[in-house]
């Protein structure tokens, strides 16, 4: 019950009263309810638990900090270091 | 951008590795309260890419493990009855009980299904009004304002055949008594980030304060829990301590407050049995009493059943960190997730469930 992927307003509408919507996981769609992040528009990422939607994700935020990773990585490539994971014989798989 | 690809990335969570090995030099042991981020941590092999200095241990987040017996024996003899439909979220019903599972009421007869939010068992409350609908309202504060909201609307529409069985755990509470404990050895902790995009983080802050330790909210993507863990190295190595967010696209300090205002509407603090654990007290949710009628464990007179843990199972010792599920001497043996003999091996964000799928069991089976 704890799953936590973002996903994807793609539609809005009332049920009960409630603000309700479609959201998108990369393909799957699932109705979720929206009454916690009332200021939610169609196209912004949310994390739903158990039916609802309970926050926002931010862009700015997220953009921010991966810009900051790539600048410290071009960085350290620049200085020679080597992106190999270190102590193991095979990549891990990181997806 | 997706938010998911981008925090998956191997060359960051390189660069990541890199930091942690460049800033920690003593031993440091580190709490993931949280089942998903157990998992994300098992499934991407972190746990073996850290420094050596490091270890992660797991703590009690996954709220199928830590739903007490008691409240299974609970739900199993409401959802025996003829006039029940009993709804739950899937990972329950094979929770099990002391003599059966959710899953067996329902091979004998009985109606019990899986929903995925409670507004959908208010739904079938509305379709069906000869019929009691119950809904098993387990969790931590991440289903707390979904369960709050059905209730209120329940009552706001008068749907009377609608009810919750309450066992709702809260995280806090539970930091706090792992850290009282004797036998303590975390010394930091990744907060679980969804909690807190509900409760925020101003909670953790006299807790970082009075044990001197870091707390650092944290996502669960790979990238994420590598972030978390440099966080809190650098706070340890250089003797710091209070709350600094890794999770800052989903999280803020004061959390979601519509939410926590209507957690706080329908719901009051209450002493949670943790199974494996004991009792913590104000570590729970329950009704309020303007809300009692909605309370199913009154409504059919269960709160009376109590219930004894087999004693072979040490998932209590597993929840809180003091010992690894391959310690456990039936682990993948006697007890598999097929077979579970534990909830922390039946639950899909269960600790022992966790170590069996990725890899760790030929440590106990060689
Ligand atoms: S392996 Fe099974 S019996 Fe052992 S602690 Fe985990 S759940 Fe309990």
């Amino acid at each position: 019950m704890c799953l936590a992927i973002p996903g994807k307003v793609v539609r809005i509408f009332e049920k009960h009263g409630l603000k309700t919507g479609i959201i998108d996981y990369g393909g799957v769609q699932n109705e979720a309810c929206l009454v916690y992040v009332p200021e939610i528009e169609l196209g912004q990422y949310t994390v739903v638990h158990a039916g609802f939607a309970i926050s926002v994700i931010r862009e700015d935020e997220a953009r921010e900090k991966l810009a900051a990773w790539q600048d410290a990585i071009d960085t350290a490539q620049k200085n020679g270091v080597d992106f190999t994971i270190p102590r193991n014989d095979s990549p891990p798989e990181l997806n | 951008m997706k938010f998911l690809d981008e925090f998956r990335n191997p060359q960051i969570a390189c660069q990541l590795l890199q930091e942690i090995a460049a800033t920690v030099t003593k031993d440091w042991v580190i709490m993931e309260i949280c089942g998903g981020q157990t998992h994300s941590i098992l499934r991407n092999g972190i746990d073996q890419l850290l420094p050596p200095h490091i270890s992660l241990v797991h703590g009690p987040g996954c709220p199928v493990c830590v739903t007490p017996l008691e409240m299974i024996d609970q739900a199993i003899a409401i959802a025996s009855r003829p006039d029940v439909i009993f709804t739950s979220f899937g990972d329950m019903l094979r929770v099990p009980g002391s003599e059966k599972d959710l899953l067996q009421v329902k091979s004998e007869g009985f109606d019990v299904r899986t929903v995925y939010s409670p507004l959908d068992a208010l739904e079938l409350a509305r379709e069906n009004r000869e019929k009691e609908v119950v809904f098993f309202a387990v969790g931590f504060e991440t289903t707390a304002p979904g369960n709050a909201m059905a209730v209120r609307q329940a009552a706001r529409k008068k749907i009377s055949n609608f009810s919750i069985l309450v066992s709702h755990v809260t995280v806090p509470p539970a930091m706090e008594a792992l850290l009282s404990s004797p036998e303590n050895r975390v010394q930091g902790y990744l907060a679980a980030g969804h909690v807190c995009a509900i409760m925020g983080w101003w909670e953790y802050e006299p807790i970082a304060e009075k044990f001197r330790i870091p707390i650092v909210p944290t996502g669960f993507e790979p990238v994420d829990i590598l972030e978390g863990i440099l966080l809190i190295i650098q706070m340890l190595e250089a003797g710091e301590y209070g709350v600094k967010n890794q999770y800052n696209r989903t999280v803020n300090r004061e959390g979601n407050e519509s939410a926590q205002r209507v957690i706080r509407e329908i719901f009051q603090k209450t002493d949670r049995n943790w199974r494996g654990i004991g009792t913590i007290p104000a570590s729970g949710f329950c009704l309020r009493s303007e809300y009692a009628q909605f309370d199913a464990a009154r409504r059919f007179s269960v709160d009376h059943i109590q219930t004894r843990e087999s004693p072979n199972c040490i998932s209590g010792l597993v929840l809180q960190g003091l010992k690894k599920p391959t310690e456990c001497p039936v682990f993948g043996k006697e007890c598999t997730p097929a077979q579970p003999l534990g909830a922390t091996m039946v639950s899909s964000e269960g600790a022992c469930a966790a170590y069996y799928q990725h890899q760790h069991i030929k440590v106990t089976t060689e």
